[in-house]
C-alpha cells in the first residue's frame, strides 16, 4: 500500500519506538503535523521556541539513553534548533532533528521561509540528510537513529521538502543499514588491552578520570569493579559526575578549573593516568602543557579521533568503554596502593575544597546542598551554565548513576529549563530538580507555558544573585571590579511564575531554605523558588586561566593578576 | 612545528555535499587545501580524492582522523612517504610566432608533452607528470610568453598490486547488522 510521506515518517518513528517529541510546526511542515494525530503512540509537545526542543529532547535522551527528536518547520524554525543541535554535538547526544523545508521547486530560489540547514548544520552534526525523494525516506529515518545512537551518539538532522511529505511511495522499513563509511569500533585492540593492564598493574600513584562515555556506556560496574579490584581513585570530568558514586571512598569528585583541588593534585601527581570515555577538554585538564606531568597516560574511547588530539597519549585503546573495560578488568591483578591513597587522603582532609563557609547571608553552596539533604541525593539535577553549574556539580553529591545532566562542552545557558523538561519526561518517576542561574533562566523562561500546559512536574531552583555571576567573578578578578553589562535586574520570578500558572517562592533566608525545597517536593506538579543569594559569592577552588592543575586557588584572594594577561575568557 | 606537504587519498560515497563536508574541515583547522582533484573509482558509487595539504604530521593526522568520521568517506590514507605514484597535468597555452614555434616544440618533445592545439599565435600543451615535471617545463616556456595556464591537482596511488586504499579491500563489511549491534547500544539502565 502507498503511503505519503508524512506517514512513512510517522511509521518510521513508531519502529524506532519513538515515544515523544518536542517541536513546533509551521507552514513547511505541516503536512506532518497533519498526520501525527494518526499515531497516538508518538506524543507531541509542543515548545515555545525551537531551542527548547532541541534542548528537551536532550534532556530527554540523556536520562533515557534513548534518541530524543525534536521538530521544526523550515527557515526560522530551522535555525532556532541549531543551538540545541549544537549542544547535543559537542556532549555526545543522540538526537534526531527534522526540519520542514520548502517544497523541492522551490529550492535555491530564496524561497518564504527557506534556508540551507544542511549546510548551516554541517559542522554540527554527525550526519545529515535532505530527502529529495520520498522513496528514500524510511533507509533515511532507519540510517539517522542508527547514527545518532550508535558508536559515539551525536545528532542528525533530517531535512523534509513540503511536496516530498505529501508525495507518496510504498512503505518498506529496512532491517539493516548500509553504511560503508561507517564502523565503529567497539572491541578494544587486545594487545592494547594487555599493555594497559601491565601498565596499571606496574603502577604506584594510578587514578582514574572517568568521563561522559561511561555514562552513554553504561559501564557503572565495570568502572567500579576496576577501581575497587586494583584500588584505584576515581576522579571524573564535568559530564562524568555521577558514573562513578561521590559517596565511595575511591571518589575524589570533579577535575578541572573549579575541580576539587585533592582531585587536582592527583592528576598532577599520578604516575599512570587511566581517562575514560572522555576528551581532555581545557577546562579539565588547564594548561595543557603541564597536564600529568608525570604521568603515563591510557586513553579508552570510542571515537579514534579524541585519541592524541589534545595530550600526548601512551596506550590508546579505540572502543566502547564497557566492552574494553570488562577485558581490562580480567588482566588488572588486585592491588592495595596504601601510601598513595593515604596520601590522597591527607590531601582530601587538608584541602576539603567544598567547605561552606560561614555567613549571615543567603549562600548558593549552602542552597544546594540543602536540595541535596532533602532529597537525600536521589533527584536528577539539571543545571545551567556558569556559577550554578559549578555550584551544583560541587556541593550535591552523585551517588545515582546518571543524575547531573548539564551543557557542558558548548556551555549553553538555558539548556536547564527545556533539559530539565525533557529530563522529567523521559522518566517521569524521578524527582528532577532544574537549577538555573537568574540570568539563563531568563533565556528560555518561556517554557514555563510548556511545563505548565504539559503537567511536567519540575521542581525549579534558582540561584539568583542578580549578576551574571560567572562572568562577573572573571571581571572581579581579572577585569578590577569592573561590572561591564553583568548586573541584572531581573523580573520579579514569583509573579512571573504566578502569570504562567505555577506556584513560586522567594528565599530571602537560611531558615526559609529547607521548609521551600520540601513545600516544593510535596507539591504535585511544577514549582519554582527563587533563592536571592548573595550577589558576590565566588565559585572556588579555582585553575586560572594559563596556569595548570597543580596551581589550585582554594579561596578568595583579593583581586588576582592574570598572567599572561588575557583578554577573554 | 615543522609543516610538510601531504598527500591524502579518500574513498567517498559519490553523494552530493560530499565535498563540502572534507573542505569544511580543512577550513575549520585552517588549513589551506594545495590541491583536490575527485573522480570516480573502480566502484560504481564512489569516487576517489586526493588532497594535497601542508602541515605538521600531527595535525595532518588529526584531520585525517576527522575525515574518516564524516559518513560518507569509506576510508582515508595518509599516503606521504609511502611508495607512491602521483601525477598532475596541466594544459599550457604559450605564445608562439613563426620564429619560436620550433624551439617549443623541440622543447615538448623532451618532456615527453604533445600539442593539442595550433593556432596562429600561440601553442596549447598538454604535459602529465609530477609537479616538478611540470614546473620545469612551465619555467623554460615562461620566456616565450605564457598566455594561460591550468592545472589538475595531484592524483596518487601506492605502488605495486596491494592497494592501500582500494575500493574492493574491505568492501564487502559494508552492511552493517543493526540488530546485531542494537543489543550491544541499547543497554537498559
Amino acid at each position: 500500500m502507498k503511503m505519503t510521506g508524512a506517514q512513512i515518517l510517522c511509521e518510521s518513528l513508531v519502529r524506532e519506538e519513538v515515544e515523544v517529541m518536542f517541536g513546533i510546526l509551521g507552514g513547511s511542515i505541516l503536512p506532518f503535523y497533519d498526520t501525527i494525530p494518526q499515531y497516538p503512540q508518538l506524543r507531541h509537545i509542543l515548545v515555545r521556541h525551537e531551542q527548547a526542543a532541541a534542548h528537551a529532547a536532550d534532556g530527554y535522551a540523556r536520562v533515557t539513553g534513548k534518541v530524543g527528536v525534536c521538530l521544526a518547520t523550515s527557515g526560522p524554525g530551522a535555525t532556532n534548533l541549531v543551538t540545541g543541535i549544537a549542544n547535543a554535538y559537542l556532549d555526545s547526544v543522540p538526537l534526531v532533528a527534522i526540519t520542514g523545508q520548502v517544497a523541492r521547486p522551490f529550492i535555491g530560489k530564496d524561497a518564504f521561509q527557506e534556508i540551507d540547514i544542511t549546510g548551516i548544520t554541517l559542522p554540527i552534526t554527525k550526519h545529515n540528510y535532505i530527502v529529495l525523494d520520498v522513496s528514500s525516506l524510511a533507509e533515511i529515518v532507519k540510517e539517522a537513529f542508527y547514527l545518532a545512537r550508535s558508536g559515539r551518539p551525536g545528532p542528525v538532522l533530517i531535512d523534509m521538502p513540503r511536496d516530498v511529505q505529501i508525495d507518496q511511495a510504498e512503505f518498506h522499513y529496512p532491517s539493516r543499514v548500509v553504511l560503508p563509511g561507517y564502523k565503529p569500533t567497539l572491541q578494544g585492540h587486545s594487545a592494547q588491552i594487555k599493555k594497559a593492564a601491565k601498565l596499571i598493574n606496574e603502577a604506584e600513584r594510578p587514578l582514574v578520570i572517568a568521563g561522559r562515555g561511561i555514562i552513554i556506556s553504561r559501564a557503572y560496574n565495570e568502572l567500579k569493579q576496576l577501581a575497587e579490584m586494583a584500588q584505584i581513585a576515581v576522579v571524573t570530568t564535568l559530564l562524568g559526575i555521577s558514573c562513578f558514586p561521590e559517596s565511595h571512598i575511591l571518589s575524589l569528585g570533579m577535575l578541572g578549573m573549579h575541580g576539587m583541588a585533592y582531585a587536582n593534585m592527583a592528576v598532577d601527581a599520578a604516575d599512570v593516568i587511566i581517562a575514560i570515555g572522555m576528551r581532555f577538554d581545557d577546562r579539565a585538564t588547564a594548561k595543557v602543557s603541564a597536564f600529568a606531568p608525570h604521568a603515563r597516560i591510557i586513553h579508552i574511547d570510542i571515537d579514534p579521533a579524541e585519541i592524541g588530539k589534545n595530550v600526548r597519549v601512551d596506550v590508546p585503546i579505540v572502543g566502547d568503554v564497557k566492552a574494553v573495560l570488562s577485558e581490562l578488568n580480567k588482566l588488572v591483578i588486585s592491588a592495595e596502593h596504601v601510601d598513595w591513597l593515604r596520601q590522597l587522603d591527607d590531601w582530601r582532609k587538608e584541602h576539603p575544597s567544598i567547605g561552606i563557609r560561614d555567613s549571615e547571608g543567603l549562600l548558593p553552596q549552602y542552597v544546594i546542598r540543602q536540595i541535596y539533604e532533602v532529597t537525600k541525593g536521589e533527584a536528577i539535577i539539571v543545571t545551567g551554565v556558569g556559577q550554578n553549574q559549578m555550584w551544583a556539580a560541587q556541593h550535591y553529591w552523585y551517588n545515582k548513576p546518571n543524575s547531573f545532566i548539564s551543557s557542558g562542552g558548548l556551555g549553553t545557558m538555558g539548556f536547564e529549563l527545556p533539559a530539565a523538561m525533557g529530563a522529567k519526561v523521559g522518566c517521569p518517576e524521578e524527582i528532577v530538580w532544574c537549577i538555573a542561574g537568574d540570568g539563563g533562566f531568563q533565556m528560555t523562561i518561556q517554557e514555563l507555558a510548556t511545563i505548565v500546559k504539559e503537567k511536567v512536574a519540575v521542581k525549579i531552583a534558582i540561584i539568583d544573585n542578580g549578576f551574571l555571576g560567572m562572568v562577573r567573578q572573571w571581571q572581579e578578578m581579572f577585569y578590577g571590579r569592573r561590572y561591564v553589562a553583568t548586573p541584572l535586574s531581573g523580573p520579579d520570578f514569583v509573579k512571573v511564575a504566578e502569570a504562567y500558572g505555577l506556584p513560586g517562592l522567594r528565599v530571602t533566608r537560611r531558615e526559609e531554605v529547607v521548609p521551600a525545597i520540601e513545600q516544593a517536593m510535596e507539591y504535585q506538579g511544577p514549582f519554582l523558588i527563587d533563592f536571592v543569594v548573595e550577589p558576590e559569592e565566588n565559585v572556588y577552588p579555582m585553575v586560572l586561566p594559563g596556569a595548570s592543575l597543580a596551581e589550585v586557588l582554594e579561596e578568595p584572594k583579593g583581586e588576582v593578576t592574570l598572567w599572561p594577561r588575557r583578554s577573554t575568557p | 612545528m615543522a609543516t610538510t606537504k601531504h598527500t591524502l587519498v579518500a574513498l567517498v560515497e559519490n553523494k552530493p555535499g560530499v565535498l563540502n563536508r572534507m573542505a569544511s574541515l580543512f577550513r575549520r583547522r585552517g588549513f589551506n587545501i594545495e590541491s583536490i582533484a575527485v573522480g570516480l573509482s573502480e566502484v560504481p558509487h564512489l569516487s576517489r580524492m586526493t588532497i594535497v595539504v601542508d602541515g605538521s604530521t600531527a595535525m595532518v593526522e588529526q584531520v585525517r582522523k576527522q575525515l574518516d568520521k564524516v559518513i560518507d568517506v569509506v576510508r582515508v590514507s595518509d599516503i606521504t612517504g609511502d611508495n607512491t605514484i602521483a601525477r598532475e597535468l596541466a594544459l599550457i597555452k604559450v605564445k608562439a610566432t613563426s620564429s619560436t614555434r620550433s624551439e617549443i616544440i623541440e622543447i615538448v618533445d623532451i618532456f615527453r608533452a604533445s600539442i593539442v592545439d595550433v593556432a596562429p599565435d600561440s601553442l596549447t600543451i598538454e604535459i602529465t607528470g609530477d609537479e616538478e615535471k611540470i614546473n620545469s617545463l612551465f619555467n623554460l616556456l615562461r620566456s616565450f610568453g605564457i598566455r594561460e595556464i591550468s592545472r589538475t591537482g595531484r592524483i596518487a596511488m601506492v605502488r605495486g598490486t596491494s592497494g592501500s586504499l582500494s575500493a574492493e579491500k574491505g568492501y564487502p563489511r559494508l552492511v552493517t547488522d543493526t540488530k546485531q549491534s542494537k543489543g550491544h547500544l541499547s543497554r537498559e539502565l
